[in-house]
């Protein structure tokens, strides 16, 4: 079955679950998994009081699609969808959710933890934490800015 | 076999008859363009030759050099290459003509540095033809089989051969820098060209997102730049604009499409420098 154009979506507004959940019912299908990840109050022992997400936007979507599909082909379920926010987020607040139907509930788990795991990874998406001191921090960026810049340059092969 | 090393040779074993006097002798910037082309060549490779017919054996300006000796007379640029890749079988051998004033060290280096090892060559697009420029080219080993059959069949382009055979084909990062100079109008154009002349700019916008954003202070500008290829990019803009992130961290984009840092950059190309990302 052909996957209907943009299954992956970028939201400056609050997610609404049950209008993503809608989308995945298939008489085909007998299960259904959904992950949602939430603004936790708290990061390596700093206390959170918000986050701020920020995408390069073209390239996210396009990536997102990659990897949805890649899901599709790998574990062979029916409907693979996600959506993440941009902006700023309030502790509670659902950050990222992925949903996936399938004939059976095995491959629905495999494809979904998978689609959280690599969108962690590869998608253009950067988050900002706002910590309770004052202090703030892009994850997984300062401890690069203070690591001395070697003069390496990682080549990224081009994807068709 | 897998890795071989990587010597260097430089043609000057040619008559120059169309120049009508000894081509490696001609100065540019005071240095004989002979010279010019071993200083910039033996700073990439393991060793550094010149190539000389068997008559030029005696002469003063090549015997400083480590040189190797035409196997057959007359067959041209061929010949040299033949006598390089048989002098040592066991390496890879970037040839280099000796009348290319334009060329700078970072052709060299963007050559050496995307050299596919398991082609036959590794070598630049002409800009006028389309077709592989022999003579800035790195020759694997693998390259001696067909270029001395080439030979026996009395097939002496070494253009020809290339555009034959598996050979990795490159962009040019400074579009110039294989012109080559025959005749005495060419020599005195190519003169005042380095001269006068300022390297190409080229206008390019740039994007910065989360950390970068904020160290530059904009989320985007658009610039006059003379950098060739994202790298050379990024290198400006760490100092221009007091970036701190390590290129070790960081993924390019040219267009809205993942790249590379060494893809030759177009006039008008948007290019984003990806922080380390973290969505989820």
């Amino acid at each position: 079955m052909d996957a209907p154009v943009q299954q992956f979506i970028l939201s400056d507004a609050a997610l609404d679950p049950s209008a993503l959940r809608a989308a995945l019912h298939d008489g085909r299908c007998g299960g259904y998994v959904a992950f949602e990840g939430w603004v936790r109050d708290y990061n390596e022992g700093r206390r959170v009081l918000r986050l701020e997400y920020e995408a390069f936007i073209p390239l996210a979507l396009r990536e997102g699609e990659r990897i949805l599909q890649q899901a599709r082909e790998r574990f062979g379920v029916e409907h693979v969808r996600c959506a993440h926010r941009t902006g700023m987020l309030a502790v509670g607040e659902l950050a990222v959710w992925v949903g996936v139907s399938a004939p059976h509930r095995g491959e629905a788990f495999d494809a979904c933890r998978f689609v959280i795991d690599h969108i962690k990874h590869t998608v253009p998406i950067w988050k900002k934490e706002y910590y309770q001191d004052g202090d703030s921090g892009w994850i997984n960026c300062e401890q690069c800015a203070a690591a001395p810049a070697h003069a390496e340059y990682h080549s990224h092969p081009h994807r068709s | 076999m897998s890795d071989p090393l990587l010597y260097g040779l430089v043609l000057a074993g040619g008559r120059s008859r169309r120049m009508q006097r000894d081509k490696a002798m001609l100065p540019y910037a005071g240095e004989p363009q002979l010279e010019r082309a071993l200083r910039l060549l033996a700073a990439e490779v393991a060793r550094a030759f010149v190539s000389i017919s068997a008559e030029q054996r005696a002469d003063p300006q090549r015997a400083r050099y480590e040189c190797i000796v035409d196997l057959t007379p007359d067959l041209g640029p061929i010949g040299g290459i033949q006598a390089a890749l048989t002098a040592h079988p066991e390496c890879a051998w970037l040839i280099l003509a000796c009348d290319l004033p334009f060329l700078d060290a970072s052709t060299l280096r963007h050559l050496i540095e995307r050299r596919a090892r398991g082609r036959i060559a590794t070598a630049y697009r002409s800009r006028h033809d389309g077709q592989p420029e022999p003579l800035c080219a790195i020759y694997e080993p693998a390259s001696r089989a067909p270029l001395e059959a080439a030979i026996a069949s009395g097939r002496l382009c070494p253009r020809a051969l290339l555009s034959q055979q598996d050979v990795e084909l490159l962009d040019l990062l400074e579009p110039l820098a294989l012109e080559n100079v025959n005749t005495g109008a060419e020599y005195g154009a190519a003169v005042s060209a380095l001269g006068r002349d300022p390297p190409p700019t080229r206008h390019l916008r740039v994007r910065y997102f989360a950390l970068l954003r904020e160290q530059a202070g904009r989320g985007s500008e658009e610039l006059e730049t003379q950098a060739r290829t994202p790298r050379e990019l990024y290198e400006q803009l760490c100092s221009l604009r007091g970036l701190t992130l390590g290129p070790q961290f960081l993924r390019v984009a040219i267009n809205e499409e993942f790249g590379d840092w060494l893809t030759p950059l177009d006039e008008g190309d948007t290019v984003a420098f990806l922080p380390p990302v973290a969505g989820g």
